[in-house]
């Protein structure tokens, strides 16, 4: 039985007696073992590394920076900065979707589409928007470009405040209408669109 | 050096066998290595020639390419000449054999801004979030780990929407987003385990180093199964358009969710809810309700050969042949019908038949001339069975028309060959 990389603890056993030293041994490294070797690559990055590469937004509104917009202030955003490609009223123009209705719901078209979360649509302007630019809005500018289509698509009205606190809190119309109703996954677990007629 | 081929010496051009017979006795000579370094210094114009350097196969010699006469397979496209983003090129599966697609005929279906051109030298992976260790791998580092090479198909949710009008008659045009490569790389379960995953971490969120950092969310549970960060594919570091340096191939899934780019995993203990996720790649059902987060593919087959728009030259012997797969695992029978799918024979499987990868089927058929149908029908190793677009229309209560719009339809496939010998589409 091989300690693949000697744990801290292992080592404070060395000078015990020999029996003791191997049932301490044993004792610790068992779950090292159990999660295989590590092999000492790689750097840790710094927590400033981490917080300008962790832009992500979850459902919850984790990673959601400070700042606020309205959907009034976003219709000024989006004549500069997204209409061009989304059309003057968000329905589109020939080659580019229009941002009413949200995303791409098929072939049933739906209000304000199949987006379950606010949050999902303020994290794709921010990463994603200008097409041209991504990155390039300010949080204060996201978080009004998300008021503006938001309204657009009937879901707040035009004096709503968005931010941090309350973006994670509007509802989407149709959140309850997704299958399953929360994502999972299970090794060899039967497939959603599942139910094949069995072969005779 | 004497017997290496010189460029200076008045010699004629070199052609294809004056190459090797030079290389040959080139790689016979004093030393190959120290021949290499010598060959490294140029001559100077108006100065005794220096040795010449080791002769640098240019173009055709360099990087081998396909003959002239087969130029014509290529990968093809029903969208928009202008849009790039959003617009598939399909995989010309009715021109190639086996199971693996070379690399430059491997489908594309992209979400950014232009292809990224990442230096690997400072492209780096960043694993972070709920983890004892966060860690930064260069792709230096990552190669010095153990590897594995892997057989699988990436499978586009779009790929076999029935078509209506001309592009129907051709397997490329709707069958064509699923291609099969060998990819190389680390497992994810080394990586993690690597970075120490703690305990109640249930999700990992990828995303890409592209301009518009595209984000899939993934199961910890299939991360940890076969999840590949890949490095290579088919043999030679992955294409650009596939994700040049890193790409999380995740088997079985659909391919929306290899990372293309990937630069960064972020263990966390719910997804993410991505647009790509999420809203843009969610089916609604007849009733309005939505399905998204389908992660496996279907069963599914097509024939390849013969198929829409190609003509049998007459009647006689012609084999038929095919791809099959699932996102459930393997192949377990494909089973091929002349008649329409009133009867059914079983395919012989090209071995080894692997989990998660393209499987060739062949089946020998002698045409009578007479009208046929040809249509093949996957069983995986799970026991589902493809179905075909009525039976599939039953299990949704939808009509035969929603799959021509619709994500994620794994239906028979039927091609009907005319007394002519023509073949065409025979779906409604």
């Amino acid at each position: 039985m091989r300690c693949p990389e000697l744990a801290p603890q292992c080592a404070g056993a060395v000078g015990a007696p020999l029996l003791l030293a191997t049932a301490i041994a044993l004792a610790t490294c068992v779950p090292a073992l159990a999660q295989g070797p590590t092999y000492g690559l790689g750097r840790t990055p710094s927590a400033e590394e981490i917080r300008a590469a962790d832009t992500a937004v979850a459902p919850d509104g984790t990673g959601l920076p400070p700042g606020r917009g309205t959907a009034k202030e976003g219709a000024v955003v989006y004549v500069q900065k997204c209409a061009a490609c989304h059309g003057p009223n968000g329905t589109g123009t020939a080659l580019h979707r229009g941002v009413i209705p949200l995303g791409n719901a098929k072939p049933v078209k739906l209000q304000g589409s199949l987006v379950p979360y606010a949050t999902t649509v303020w994290d794709f302007i921010n990463r994603a928007m200008p097409w041209t630019k991504p990155g390039s809005l300010t949080a204060d500018e996201v978080y009004a470009v998300t008021a503006y289509v938001l309204y657009l698509n009937d879901i707040i009205k035009e004096s709503d405040v968005l931010d941090a606190a309350s973006l994670p809190k509007v509802r989407m119309p149709h959140r309850d209408d997704f299958i399953p109703a929360q994502p999972a996954w299970k090794p060899g677990a039967r497939r959603q669109f599942g139910n094949y007629p069995e072969r005779p | 050096m004497g017997s290496h081929p010189r460029s200076d010496s008045g010699s004629p051009p070199r052609t294809l066998a004056r190459w090797g017979e030079g290389r040959r006795r080139f790689l016979t000579g004093a030393g190959a290595l120290a021949g290499f370094v010598m060959g490294a210094i140029r001559p100077v114009r108006g100065q005794t020639p220096a040795p010449a350097a080791p002769y640098e196969p240019q173009g055709f010699l360099a990087y081998g390419q396909p003959s002239k006469f087969a130029s014509h397979i290529v990968r093809r496209t029903t969208g928009r000449p202008t849009a790039i983003t959003d617009t598939a090129l399909m995989t010309p599966l009715q021109d190639l054999d086996g199971i693996i697609t070379p690399s430059g005929l491997h489908f594309l279906m992209d979400h950014t801004n232009g292809i990224p051109d990442i230096d690997p030298q400072k492209h780096r992976l960043m694993v972070h979030g709920m983890v004892d260790r966060p860690l930064t791998f260069t792709m230096e580092e990552l190669k010095r780990f153990p590897s594995v090479s892997r057989i699988h198909f990436l499978e586009c949710n779009a790929n076999s929407r029935p078509l209506r009008g001309p592009n129907r008659e051709s397997v490329q045009l709707i069958h064509g987003r699923t291609s099969c490569s060998e990819w190389t790389g680390v497992l994810v379960s080394v990586l993690l385990n690597e970075c120490g995953v703690q305990q109640k971490a249930s999700w990992i969120v990828a995303e890409g180093g592209e301009s518009n950092k595209y984000t899939m969310s993934i199961p910890l549970a299939k991360g940890l199964e076969d999840v590949i960060v890949a490095y290579a594919q088919n043999g030679e570091p992955i294409r650009p358009h596939q994700g040049y340096p890193l790409r999380l191939i995740v088997p079985g899934s659909e391919a929306i969710r290899a990372v293309k780019w990937l630069n960064r995993i972020h263990v966390v203990d719910k997804p993410y809810m991505a647009w790509h996720e999420s809203g843009n790649n969610a089916d609604t059902r007849p009733d309005g309700k939505g399905m998204w987060f389908r992660f496996e593919l279907g069963p599914k087959s097509v024939i390849t050969r013969p198929s829409g728009g190609q003509r049998l030259p007459g009647p006689g012997f012609c084999e038929i042949t095919g791809l099959a797969w699932s996102g459930g695992g393997m192949v377990r029978r494909v089973d091929v019908s002349t008649d329409g799918g009133r009867t059914y024979q079983e395919a012989e499987l090209q071995q080894p038949v692997l989990r998660h990868a393209h499987t060739r089927f062949r089946f020998p058929w002698r045409w009578n001339g007479e009208e046929a149908v040809l249509q093949s029908r996957c069983t995986d190793e799970r026991g589902e069975v493809q179905p075909t677009i009525e039976e599939a229309a039953k299990i949704l209560n939808a009509t035969i028309d929603y799959f021509y719009q619709a994500d994620h339809f794994n239906g028979i496939q039927p091609w009907r060959v005319a007394r002519d010998g023509s073949v065409t589409n025979a779906l409604p």
